[in-house]
């Protein structure tokens, strides 16, 4: 009797238990580098958290099922699918709600890849459960724990996509006026009329520069969307001087059509071009950019 | 829901007589100081943007 209790644990319960445990620290891992992609409230944390644990334990159920040669254990991987998709889909819904209201927009393609990073997570933890659960089923608990490090490392690895920084060099530049003209270094960013609100850029605005440092780089920033999650981040960074009736201080981002630089101004309420610098070299790489940017072998 | 027309000319604020006509409203101002006061007070009104043609004439934008 006893015997038959202790081979039960450490082949179902130990499997599910280790399963769960890791698939949610892994959530809560993930969950530190996810605040410039979601707003931090707490009740969006709960909401990550609970996903997170749901995830977990479905993905630590699999393995003990499946060995019991309990087939719908798959069945249910598919629902929990379906439901991720679901939370998707609600996730970018919402978000491109409230951007109608925004003073700065996240842009169409940051909240495409915000969503998808959401459900992604989900299940990258459940691949954490399942192997972890797996490990311990075979090798116990160090087998488990082994499972637990490597997934999790791995599952870090994949969530930690590439930053402006490193594909374009990011320096302060001369915000300047010739005319009503608005000038970022030599690129002309927009044409400003009222000298009011010229004297007022030229106070409070922080000029930047994005060199990219390679073609693929290039094409990069030269994509809308990327540029306006560029934006969006820094005027987070050092608040924006703007309000709903002032478009004079909307920040734009504009391009070099000679070399492919990308120059930007950001009307700060924080002069503080260091913080600033930092913002835009931490922006994440969409998806979306990168998909225009095929490396190519020749030319 | 609300809508609103962007990326057109709601307002034309010249200094230029000459001016005439056209889709959009013209105001005539007799000096540059009325001309900022007047496109100042439009740009809020419309949440538009203040553009300056170089010719004395200023153009009000929703982008």
């Amino acid at each position: 009797m006893i015997r038959t209790m202790t081979g039960d644990f450490s082949l179902t319960t130990l499997p599910f238990l280790m399963g769960l445990m890791a698939g949610t620290a892994s959530r809560c891992l993930m969950l530190q580098t996810d605040y410039r992609r979601y707003p931090g409230y707490p009740h969006g944390y709960v909401a990550h958290l609970a996903l997170g644990f749901i995830a977990s334990t479905l993905g630590a159920l699999a393995v003990p099922a499946l060995a019991e040669k309990q087939y719908t254990a798959a069945t249910f991987l598919a629902l929990a699918a379906q439901q991720f998709r679901d939370i998707r889909k609600m996730e970018h819904d919402t978000l491109l709600d409230l951007e109608e209201h925004a003073l700065v927009r996240r842009g169409k393609d940051y909240v495409d890849g915000i969503a998808k990073v959401f459900e992604a997570r989900n299940y990258l933890v459940i691949g954490v459960a399942l192997f972890t659960s797996l490990g311990a089923r075979l090798l116990g608990i160090p087998g488990g724990v082994a499972a637990a490090l490597a997934s999790g490392y791995i599952c870090l690895r994949l969530m930690s996509g590439r930053e402006v920084g490193q594909i374009a060099l990011v320096k302060e530049a001369e915000v300047r006026f010739e005319g009503p003209n608005l000038f970022v270094g030599p690129v002309q960013i927009m044409n400003i009329a009222l000298a009011e609100s010229r004297q007022t850029v030229l106070q409070h605005s922080i000029g930047v520069v994005l060199e990219p440092k390679n073609r693929q780089g290039r094409e990069i920033l030269a994509d809308p969307g990327q540029r306006q999650a560029i934006i969006h981040d820094a005027s987070a960074a050092v608040g924006i001087r703007r309000d709903v009736d002032n478009v004079d201080f909307t920040p734009l981002a504009r391009r070099n059509l000679d070399t492919g630089a990308v120059a930007l101004f950001i009307p700060a309420l924080d002069r503080n071009p260091e913080v600033l610098l930092e913002a835009v070299r931490r922006v994440p790489v969409l998806e979306t950019a990168r998909g225009g940017a095929l490396p190519v072998r020749k030319g | 829901m609300s809508l609103s027309v962007s990326d057109t000319i709601l307002a034309v604020v010249t200094l230029d007589r000459a001016v005439a006509g056209g889709g959009a409203p013209i105001f005539y101002v007799r000096d540059q100081a009325e001309q900022e006061a007047v496109s100042r007070i439009l740009s809020h009104i419309l949440n538009a943007m203040a553009h300056d043609l170089q010719n004395g004439t200023y153009i009000i934008v929703k982008h």
